[in-house]
C-alpha cells in the first residue's frame, strides 16, 4: 500500500509539471511566434499592423541603397507579383546580395516601409528558404528553377 | 578508376551488414553458434569496406579528381591540403560516408571490446548495428553516392563553402557524428536485450561505458559547433536555437537522461523499461535530427541545399527505426521485472527527476522545432518560434535543474533522511545564500535578478559538490589529499568524473548568466583614426588594407584595443572574397581571455575608407564551452573507471542490486 501511494504522488506530481509546462509553453508561444507573409499578401494588407512578423521573395536588382549614415540599408522584396520595400539598420549577413532569396523579420510602419529587426542569413549560395521557394512558385515563376537547381552543376573559377 | 573501387567497396559492406544483420540474429535465436561466431569478423569486414571507401574519397581529393562530382562541388585546387581532407564532410554524400565510416568503427570496437560478455548478447548488438548499416549503406548507393562521376570534367572545381574552411569546423562534423552513431550502440544493446527478454544490471553495466563515450563526443561536438558559429558567423552569438542546433541538441538531453537512468539500472536494476525507451529515444533523435537537416523541411540559418527525395527516404527510415522499436519495446517491455523499491527521498527519485526535467526540456525543444510544421499541416500560417521561446523555457527549467543537481549526489540509495542531508549540506545552502544576497545588492530592477541567481546556482553547485567529496572521504585515515588520490586510482573514477562534469554545469551557468546579462554588442560607421570607447575598452581603427590568402582576397581592418592607457590587443579582422566560387565571408578578430573577449567583426566598406563594423564586449563566453569541456572531461574520467575493467575481465556479471555509492 505505502509503495503505492509513493508511485500515485510521483505520477500526481509528474502530471501537475507536465500540464503546467504545457500551458505555459503554449502561452509562451503565442507572444513569440512570427508569421511569414509574401511581399503580395502584404500588399493586400493581409499581414497584422500591431505585431512583428516576416516577409520573404527576392531582393530586387539596383534597389540596394545605403543610407548617409553608412549602417542603415534600404532594398526591395519581391515574388515577382508585388513589391515590399525594405529598411535595415545594421549588418547585413555576407550571403545578402541583390537577386537572391532573403527573409526579413520585422514590422511594418505607417509609411509602408517595412523595417527589419532581422535579416536571414544563409550558409549556402545554393540554399533558398523553404517559404521564399513556396511564395515564388505560388506567383508561378520560372526564375526559382534555375535558382535552385543551377547550383547542383559546378561552375568554373573563371565565373 | 579509384572512385569506382569505392563505389565497389561500398556495395562490399552493403552485403556484409546484410549478412550482419541476419546470421547472427538467426544463429542466437535457434542456439547456433557457428552462426553466432560470424557476427565479428563480418563487423571488422564491413569496417575494412567502408574504410577502404573513405580512403578512396579523400584520395579523390587530395589529387583534386574533378571527375567526381561530389569532389568537383566541394573541392578546388587551390584548397589548402587540410581542408582539402575536411571537405569530404563538408557535403551531404561525403558526411553520409562519414557517418557509416563511424557507425562501422562503432561496429568493429564492439566486437573487439566485448570478449567477455556472452556471444548470443554480442551477436544480437552487432546484428541491430548491421540492420542500421543497413538503412545507411542503402540510402547513400541510392540517393546519395559519394562516388558518381561527371562529364564533361570541369577544369577547376566549385570550392569548399568558405564557412567550413576552418579548423573547429574541420572537427566539428567527425564528434558530432561519433556521439549521434555512437547512440546506435546504445540502442542495439537495448534491442537486443528487448529481443533476448533479459534487461538487468548487466546490461546496463555493459552499455554504460558506450553510452558515456558516446555522450563525450556528442558533448564535444556541440560545444565545437557552438564555439564555430560565434566566431565564424561574426555574430557573436554562441546558440541560436536553431532547428539544426537543436537537431544536435535533443539527443544530447535524452542521452544525458539515459547516463543517469543507466545508473539506476546498473546498481539498483530499477527503471529498465524506461531506460530502454530513452536509448530508443537518444538514437531515434539522432535520426530526426539528421532528417530535419538533410530535408530542408525547416528554414535555418544554417540550412545547406537540400533534397526532398533524401528527406523522404530518411523519414521511411526513421519511421521503420521508431516503430519497429517501439513494437519490440510494447511486447516485450511487459515481461521485464520490477527493480528494487526506494522511497521519496533516495538517489532514485532524485535521479527520476533528473530525468524528468530533461525529457521535458527535450519535449519542449522538439516541440519548438517542430511547431512550424504542425502550424503549416493544420493551415495555421507559416510561422517561426523566435529564440526568446527558447530561452523562456530554458530559464523555467533550469533552475530546478541546477538545485537537484547540488542535493542529488549527495542522497543515499534507496532511502535517505532529510535530518541527514540538512545535515551535510546546510553549509552549502548558506554559502550561496550569502553569495545571492552579495551579487544581488548592486541589481536595480527584477530583471537584473537573473544574474545574482545565476551566480548563486552556479556556487551551490560548487560547494555542494565540494561537502559531497568531503564526506566521501571523511572516514579515511590519510590526510584528504592522499585520500583522493588514492581513492581516484582505486574505484572512484566514476565519483571524480561526475564531480567533474557537474562543476562543468556550473561553469557553464556563469557562463551563460554573465554573457546573456552582460554583452555589449555596437553596430557603428568607423573612419580610419576613429575610436570608440565601449565597456572600458577603446577602439581605435586605422584602416584597412587589401591582403592575398591562399585561395582568397581581403581586406583586412586594423584596430588597437586600449584599456585605460595600456594598449591589450592588436586585432585584425578580414571581410575575405574567396576566389573560387566568388562567397563573401567575415572573419572575424577576437581577443579571447579566460574572464571576457572582446570581438570585432567587418561589415562593408560604406566608401572612403570608412566601414560598417560591429564591435563586441562578451564576459565570461569562454566559460561556457569550458565547462563544456569538463563535463566532456568528467563523461572520459568515469568511463575509465576500474569496475568497468574488471566488468569485463569477469565474464558473469553480478546479479541484482549493489548498495554502492557512487
Amino acid at each position: 500500500m505505502k509503495a503505492r501511494q509513493k508511485r500515485l504522488v510521483l505520477v500526481g506530481l509528474a502530471l501537475v509539471g507536465v500540464a503546467g509546462a504545457t500551458t505555459l509553453a503554449l502561452s509562451a508561444l503565442q507572444s513569440n511566434i512570427s508569421y511569414f507573409f509574401s511581399p503580395s499578401q502584404v500588399m493586400a494588407s493581409e499581414h497584422p499592423t500591431d505585431a512583428v512578423f516576416r516577409v520573404g521573395g527576392l531582393v530586387v536588382k539596383d534597389t540596394l541603397a545605403r543610407q548617409e549614415d553608412g549602417l542603415t540599408v534600404h532594398f526591395k522584396v519581391t515574388d515577382n507579383a508585388a513589391v515590399v520595400p525594405v529598411s535595415y539598420t545594421g549588418i547585413l549577413p555576407d550571403l545578402f546580395s541583390e537577386g537572391q532569396g532573403v527573409v526579413a523579420k520585422g514590422r511594418i510602419g505607417t509609411d509602408g516601409v517595412f523595417y527589419a529587426e532581422e535579416v536571414l542569413a544563409k550558409h549556402d549560395e545554393s540554399y533558398m528558404p523553404p517559404e521564399v521557394a513556396d511564395t515564388l512558385q505560388t506567383a508561378h515563376v520560372d526564375g526559382i528553377v534555375e535558382q535552385t537547381t543551377g547550383a547542383n552543376t559546378p561552375r568554373s573559377a573563371t565565373q | 578508376m579509384i572512385p569506382e573501387l569505392g563505389h565497389l567497396a561500398l556495395i562490399f559492406a552493403l552485403i556484409l551488414a546484410t549478412a550482419q544483420a541476419a546470421m547472427p540474429l538467426a544463429g542466437s535465436l535457434t542456439g547456433n553458434r557457428p552462426w553466432m561466431t560470424m557476427a565479428r569478423p563480418l563487423a571488422y569486414g564491413q569496417f575494412v569496406f567502408v574504410a577502404i571507401a573513405f580512403v578512396a574519397l579523400v584520395e579523390a581529393f587530395l589529387i583534386s579528381d574533378f571527375s567526381v562530382l561530389y569532389v568537383a562541388q566541394h573541392s578546388n585546387t587551390l584548397l589548402p591540403d587540410i581542408y582539402k581532407v575536411s571537405a569530404v564532410w563538408g557535403g551531404h554524400e561525403g558526411s553520409l560516408l562519414l557517418w557509416a565510416l563511424m557507425m562501422s568503427g562503432w561496429g568493429a570496437a564492439v566486437s573487439a571490446f566485448s570478449r567477455n560478455l556472452p556471444l548470443p548478447v554480442v551477436a544480437r548488438v552487432l546484428s541491430v548495428m548491421g540492420m542500421v548499416a543497413i538503412g545507411f549503406f542503402l540510402f547513400m548507393l541510392l540517393t546519395s553516392n559519394p562516388f558518381e562521376r561527371l562529364f564533361p570534367v570541369p577544369p577547376e572545381g566549385r570550392d569548399l563553402n568558405p564557412l567550413l574552411q576552418d579548423f573547429g569546423l574541420a572537427i566539428h562534423p567527425p564528434m558530432l557524428y561519433m556521439g549521434y552513431v555512437g547512440f546506435s550502440v546504445a540502442f542495439a544493446f537495448a534491442i537486443a536485450a528487448l529481443i533476448g527478454g533479459k534487461l538487468d544490471a548487466a546490461w546496463a553495466r555493459w552499455s554504460r561505458p558506450w553510452t558515456t563515450v558516446a555522450w563525450v563526443f556528442l558533448t564535444i561536438g556541440i560545444a565545437l559547433g557552438s564555439w564555430w558559429a560565434y566566431y565564424e558567423l561574426g555574430w557573436g552569438g554562441w546558440w541560436f536555437w536553431d532547428p539544426v542546433e537543436n537537431a544536435s541538441l535533443m539527443p544530447w538531453l535524452v542521452g544525458t537522461a539515459l547516463i543517469h537512468s543507466l545508473a539506476v539500472t546498473e546498481k539498483r536494476a530499477a527503471f529498465k523499461s524506461w531506460t530502454v525507451l530513452l536509448a530508443i529515444s537518444a538514437f531515434s533523435l539522432s535520426l530526426l535530427g539528421t532528417f530535419l537537416v538533410r530535408s530542408g523541411v525547416l528554414t535555418s540559418v544554417h540550412a545547406f541545399a537540400t533534397d526532398p527525395e533524401r528527406g523522404l527516404f530518411i523519414l521511411i527510415f526513421l519511421c521503420i527505426v521508431i516503430g519497429g522499436s517501439l513494437a519490440l519495446y510494447a511486447w516485450r517491455a511487459p515481461e521485464v521485472s520490477e527493480g528494487g523499491r526506494f522511497d521519496l527521498l533516495s538517489r532514485e527519485s532524485a535521479l527520476l527527476l533528473n530525468n524528468l526535467l530533461f525529457v521535458a526540456f527535450t519535449v519542449l525543444v522538439l516541440f519548438g522545432t517542430l511547431a512550424p510544421l504542425i502550424y503549416e499541416a493544420f493551415d495555421l500560417g507559416k510561422i517561426s518560434v523566435g529564440f526568446p521561446w527558447f530561452n523562456k523555457m530554458f530559464l523555467a527549467l533550469a533552475p530546478f535543474l541546477a538545485l537537484l543537481l547540488g542535493i542529488g549526489p549527495a542522497t543515499r540509495w534507496k532511502s535517505d533522511q532529510p535530518s541527514r542531508l540538512t545535515k551535510q549540506l546546510w553549509l552549502a545552502f548558506a554559502l550561496s545564500i550569502g553569495v545571492l544576497t552579495l551579487t544581488s545588492m548592486s541589481a536595480v530592477s527584477g530583471d537584473d535578478l537573473w544574474v545574482p541567481i545565476g551566480i548563486a546556482l552556479a556556487a551551490w553547485l560548487l560547494f555542494s559538490h565540494l561537502l559531497i567529496v568531503r564526506d566521501r572521504l571523511k572516514h579515511k585515515q590519510q590526510g584528504w589529499r592522499q585520500a583522493m588520490v588514492a581513492d581516484f586510482s582505486g574505484n572512484g573514477r566514476s565519483f571524480y568524473g561526475m564531480v567533474v562534469a557537474h562543476l562543468g554545469v556550473a561553469m557553464f551557468i556563469v557562463g551563460v548568466t554573465m554573457v546573456s546579462n552582460h554583452q555589449i554588442e555596437k553596430d557603428l560607421r568607423m573612419s580610419p583614426g576613429d575610436s570608440h570607447e565601449m565597456a572600458g575598452y577603446r577602439f581605435e581603427f586605422l584602416g584597412a588594407q587589401k591582403v592575398n590568402g591562399p585561395n582568397y582576397r581581403a581586406d583586412q581592418g586594423h584596430f588597437l584595443v586600449y584599456r585605460g592607457e595600456r594598449q591589450i590587443a592588436e586585432l585584425f579582422p578580414e571581410k575575405r572574397s574567396y576566389l573560387g566560387g566568388g562567397m563573401p565571408m567575415t572573419e572575424a578578430a577576437i581577443d579571447a581571455g579566460f574572464f571576457r573577449d572582446v570581438y570585432v567583426s567587418l561589415g562593408e566598406a560604406v566608401g572612403g575608407g570608412d566601414w560598417a563594423l560591429r564591435l563586441y564586449y562578451k564576459p565570461y563566453v569562454r566559460w561556457i564551452w569550458l565547462g563544456a569541456a569538463l563535463m566532456a572531461l568528467g563523461g572520459a574520467i568515469a568511463v575509465s573507471d576500474r569496475r568497468y575493467r574488471i566488468a569485463r575481465a569477469r565474464s558473469t556479471a553480478p546479479a541484482g542490486a549493489v548498495g554502492a555509492k557512487a
